[in-house]
């Protein structure tokens, strides 16, 4: 490309006039590369910092300073910021100025063939040889046309002075393949304008829409935050629950949402998961039904999944995901304070919010979440990752008078863990959390009822009392101790339970911190938990005889599987000192109805996109796989035949050209009986 | 010796296209459409449009760069041969059972000779890495001692390698449906998978370059990242269990894989050559550039092989990224999200467009060029794996 760098004549020191100036500028090469390394950084910023969350996120995150600076730079919605556009547009603008500059210049050339070159010219290109051929003028350049032509190369031909000029030129499609890629840059960046959500942005600027931040039905969001059908392109999601309708999508916008309205309304009839043998889903379906009366006669009845949306008068439908629509959930309240141990049946559904008092305090349940399946990683019979279904499980949080939440999941069913089972509750204070676990042991009717027998009692104060007193006897009873240090020993026993119960052996150890010194503590403490083991086998034996069970007739390996309930049993109860709920919410039953997550969109630009990317694909191959060469060969009369000086240039600065170069030229030679080559130069 | 000037003239013309081809190119045709029509007529009531639309293209693939490129027939017909064997030994043992299972895979495989030591498609990737080991150290070793007879084991074992990986990628899809029909898929659906895609392509194209520029001294470099892309497919197999065939998530399961992956391989391989011979070029200006007796070859070729591998891979990253648009209008309801992958594959792109035009039309060769190609590969390796392990996103296939 060496006449895109050659400078272009000053005219008379005339100061180019401002206009021209700013042409050049627009269409210059630095300012194309620094648009595209740019684009490049903008773009990355954008990856490195999660876009569109949840303003209360990034606050949290940066801190109030910092979350200002960012939001004001645009930069949590960079692809829609102000800067960014204007990044693009300038692309546009240069890519346009570019190719108008460039491409009159180019098609002029691909259209002619200069043979008014002088020798000096020659001589000056690239590549240039001359050599002598045994030939006379006239063959030689038979010869030329021959060689040439049957290459692929266009020529002209013409005769001045005794001399004969043979101009060639081959691979006019390269300069095509130019202009075609960068008109592809402006097609594309048009027909994704076309699709993004500039007018949008116009309409919030204009004061005609405002970004809604709450939490509200689609029906009763403001007026103000609603978009009339007729927005020539979006993209919004909607969640439908099976049975129902909907004719409105949310577009996600900053730290909220607006509500775009459709021509027509979708009903959901189904929607179901398909899955593999091993549990993991394999495809997601939704049986959809398009009602629009105005255009159509009957309902429009498809089945769309993943990879296969329904396209509806501009409108594609997508699976995009699925959520729970307000399954129906039988649960049973465990009391975890107050009286320990009962519960109570309670119907709720997902997203409900139920308020409840326990105990004098004021608490909130929130359901949030219903899952059919668990499917977790387990560690196999041979110590290989498993997968494995957990079955059912929901998910609530439990906010107190205060508003603090934690959040919880449940399974329904026990699940099978190193040849036991447990229910599982997974607890965690706050989102960013991961879960920590309660297992509690079922017993072998596969209920929690034992256990919570065993809770109520370590709770019920005299039984507890009763217990001891009974333990203490067996113990001291053979040295008949004095009656005042049996009831030494009763209080501080009973205390043990009770500090196990609030806090869990960490309450334990606390205690022994405060009261006992320094160097006794780990004796003491060992000692505490030994007490505390005998009372906790003797409630569980009451337990277990309050529920039916003869404990007498109990065979060894019986009498081993309940210890093993008893250790899981005071295990759990650690954990529930944890815990922070006032109930423990046992799955019984459920109902599921699932909604369908679909996107909606409507991209006119998308067909835009596409012949600019056809049209890319096309230039690019045709740039860098048909080169564009320019040959000439001055051939004129010297003694014995005739003296050839050839020239060339390509617009590849690769190799190739120059050994195809001097290919040509000594094929020309061993041809036409050349002789010696009086000079070549190949200059880099 | 008299020849008229009409007979020196004649002699001229260029001998067509057509003329040029030999036996053995028409060999290599009737080769490719017999193999093509048995395929048709043994199992073409199986097969969509679709499929019979890719079988053919394929054919007509393998016929134009059998043509184009020679050494590639022997890489089919050996991949062919070895993958069909291993086909019908697994067939022969499970008595053409389908739907066994990945345990009973495993057991048929490992009771047979032939499949567990050689061909079952774990084996042959194990004889990949191995291969592919052993020849960069080969290629070391000849560049070191200059020994051209080094040299010439080296590039055997590189072709034997990548001959290695398109087996184990071919009975590897192949095991994907004996073990569940369901789970039937081309293997190029997760970042092992990609891994052997990488290391095979980045293998051909040098050997491309290797046979046309007639110099096996760039080995030493390129086969030392395919060594490092070996080296992580060992850990992820070894440490976490890669390997094991998964079912597809529901928004790979499309045509689109198919194309829109391996398109996307031959960019990132031709940007890893690219970068290597970035650093080769690097090394050699260092130590005092061109000279007499030159190890590497000289400057000015490795600019060339830089700056083709560069186009080669801009052009394939072209159409994979459209392709990656069209499937994402398809899976996610947009062409473009601005998530971080499609993201990446843009900066890449960008990337290497401000490259081209710096060369192109500024004419900017050299060190310049070589360090920019080496960070490219920073760049590339980012939008390939980087994304992967530290941004999340709609791509759900290969986390770490
Ligand atoms: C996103 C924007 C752009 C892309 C993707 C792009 C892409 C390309 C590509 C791939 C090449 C070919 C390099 C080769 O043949 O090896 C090229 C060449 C070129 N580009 Fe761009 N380009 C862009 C914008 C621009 C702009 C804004 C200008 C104006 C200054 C420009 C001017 C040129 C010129 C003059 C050539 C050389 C043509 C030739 O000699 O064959 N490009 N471009």
């Amino acid at each position: 490309m060496a006449s895109t760098r050659a400078e272009r004549p000053r005219q008379g020191g005339n100061p180019r006039s401002l206009r021209r100036r700013l042409f050049e500028f627009l269409g210059s090469m630095t300012l194309a590369i620094t648009l595209l390394v740019a684009l490049g950084v903008a773009s990355a910023i954008g990856t490195i910092l999660q876009q569109n969350q949840p303003y209360q996120d990034y606050l949290i995150k940066f801190g109030p300073f910092w979350f200002e600076v960012f939001k004001s730079l645009g930069l949590f919605d960079v692809y829609s910021a102000g800067w960014f556009l204007v990044i693009l547009v300038f692309l546009i603008v240069s890519t346009s100025v570019c190719v108008s500059r460039n491409a009159p210049r180019m098609l002029k050339e691909n259209r002619q063939l200069k043979t008014d070159v002088a020798e000096k010219s020659l001589r000056a290109m690239k590549l240039n040889q001359a050599y002598r051929l045994g030939v006379e003028p006239g063959i030689a350049t038979q010869g030329l046309r021959r060689y040439l032509g049957s290459r692929g190369y266009r020529l002209a031909v013409a005769e001045r002075d005794g001399e004969t000029l043979v101009a060639a030129r081959k691979g006019a499609l390269n300069r095509w393949g130019y202009i075609f890629t960068h008109v592809a840059i402006v097609v594309i960046c048009v027909g994704g304008m076309l699709d993004s959500r500039m007018l949008l942005k116009l309409k919030e600027l204009t004061g005609n829409l405002a970004v809604e931040t709450r939490d509200l039905p689609a029906a009763e969001v403001p007026e103000i935050s609603r978009i009339e059908p007729g927005n020539p392109s979006f993209r919004g999601n909607v969640n439908i629950p099976e049975g129902q309708r909907a004719s409105v999508v949310f577009l996600g916008l900053r730290d909220g949402y607006v509500v775009q309205e459709l021509p027509f309304t979708i009903e959901v009839e189904d929607f179901h998961v398909e899955h593999y043998d091993n549990g993991q889903p394999k495809q997601f379906k939704s049986r959809l039904v398009v009602h629009d009366p105005d255009r159509l006669d009957e309902p429009l009845e498809k089945t769309i999944s993943v990879n296969h949306p329904l396209i509806y008068e501009g409108h594609a439908i997508y699976q995009a995901s699925f959520a729970d629509g307000g399954s129906k959930l039988d649960l049973k309240a465990w009391q975890l304070e107050g009286d320990v141990g009962h519960s109570d049946a309670l119907e709720v559904e997902v997203f409900e919010q139920m308020p409840f008092k326990l105990g004098g305090e004021r608490y909130r349940l929130e359901v949030g979440d219903f899952r059919l399946f668990n499917i977790n990683k387990v560690e196999g019979p041979d110590g290989e990752p498993v997968e494995r279904n957990f079955g059912p499980s929901f998910q609530f949080k439990i906010r107190d008078a205060a508003g603090q939440a934690r959040e919880y999941q449940n399974y329904m069913s026990p699940v099978e863990m190193d040849g036991a089972r447990y229910f599982i509750s997974g607890m965690r204070a706050s989102v960013g959390q991961s879960f920590r676990y309660v297992h509690i042991p079922a017993d072998d009717k596969g209920s929690m009822e034992t256990f919570m027998d065993l809770l109520a009692r370590l709770h019920d104060r005299e039984a507890m009392a009763r217990i001891i007193e009974r333990t203490v006897g067996t113990a001291l009873g053979a040295a008949g101790g004095a009656d005042d240090r049996r009831g030494v020993v009763s209080g501080s026993m009973l205390r043990l339970v009770e500090l196990f119960n609030e806090g869990g052996y960490d309450a334990i150890g606390r205690d022994v911190e405060e009261r006992v010194p320094a160097e006794k503590q780990e004796k003491v403490f060992e000692a505490y938990i030994r007490v505390l083991q005998t009372v906790l086998l003797e409630a569980y034996v009451e337990t277990l005889q309050a529920r039916g069970v003869d404990v007498a007739a109990m065979d060894e390996a019986a009498w081993a599987e309940h210890q093993r309930f008893l250790e899981d049993a005071v295990a759990a109860i650690n954990g529930l000192a944890f815990y922070g709920s006032p109930v423990f919410l046992q799955l019984t039953d459920f109902e599921h109805i699932q909604a369908t997550g679909l996107q909606i969109t409507k991209s006119p630009g998308k067909g835009v996109v596409y012949f600019g990317s056809v049209l890319l694909t096309l230039g690019v191959f045709l740039m860098f796989y048909i080169s564009q060469r320019r040959l000439w060969f001055r051939v004129r009369e010297a003694e014995g035949g005739s003296e050839v000086l050839a020239a060339g240039t390509a617009n590849r600065r690769t190799m190739d050209f120059a050994r195809e170069f001097e290919r040509m030229n000594r094929e020309l030679g061993t041809a036409l009986g050349g002789g010696d080559s009086k000079e070549s130069s190949r200059q880099e | 010796m008299s020849v008229t000037p009409e007979a020196m003239v004649e002699q001229l013309d260029k001998s067509s296209f057509w003329s040029r081809l030999g036996p053995r190119d028409w060999g290599w045709v009737a080769l490719v459409v017999v193999a093509a029509v048995a395929t048709l007529v043994g199992f073409g009531e199986a097969m969509n449009r679709f499929d019979q639309g890719i079988l053919v293209g394929t054919a007509v693939g393998l016929v134009a760069l059998g043509w184009y490129w020679r050494p590639s027939q022997v890489v089919s017909v050996v991949t062919a041969a070895l993958s069909l064997f291993a086909i019908w030994r697994y067939d022969a043992l499970l008595d053409g059972a389908v739907n066994v299972g990945s345990r009973t895979l495993a057991e048929t495989a490992n009771g047979d000779f032939f499949l567990q030591f050689l061909v079952s498609s774990q084996s042959a990737i194990m004889w990949m890495s191995a291969l592919f080991v052993l020849a960069t150290v080969t290629y070391i070793g000849a560049l070191l001692v200059r020994s051209p007879f080094a040299g010439r084991v080296a590039t055997a074992l590189t072709w034997s390698g990548a001959t290695m990986g398109l087996v184990g990628l071919m009975v590897r899809w192949r095991e994907s449906y004996l073990i569940n029909l369901d789970y039937g898929h081309i293997p190029v659906s997760n970042l092992y998978e990609v891994f052997i895609v990488f290391a095979v392509m980045t293998a051909l194209i040098y050997l491309y370059y290797e046979g046309r520029y007639q110099s096996r001294n760039l080995g030493a470099f390129v086969l030392t990242v395919i060594s490092a892309a070996v080296a992580f497919l060992l850990w992820y197999t070894f440490d976490r269990g890669a390997n094991a065939i998964q079912p597809l998530v529901p928004a790979l399961n499309s045509y689109w894989m198919k194309i829109h992956v391996p398109a996307n391989f031959v960019g990132y391989g031709s940007f890893a050559l690219a970068a290597m011979v970035g650093v080769a070029y690097l090394v050699k200006q260092r130590l005092g550039g061109d000279g007499e007796n030159d190890r590497l070859p000289s400057l000015a070729l490795m600019d060339d092989v830089m700056y083709k591998s560069i186009a080669l891979g801009f052009a394939f990253f072209t159409i994979a990224t459209i392709l990656g648009a069209m499937w994402a209008a398809e899976a996610w309801g947009g062409y473009w999200s601005w998530d971080p992958k499609e993201t990446w594959a843009l900066i890449v792109w960008l990337n290497y467009a401000a490259w081209l035009h710096l060369r192109l039309t500024k004419g900017m060769k050299g060190a310049p060029m070589a360090w920019w190609a080496v960070i490219g590969l920073f760049i590339t390796s980012f939008a390939f794996l980087g994304v992967n392990m530290f941004l999340s996103g709609l791509h759900s296939y290969g986390e770490l």
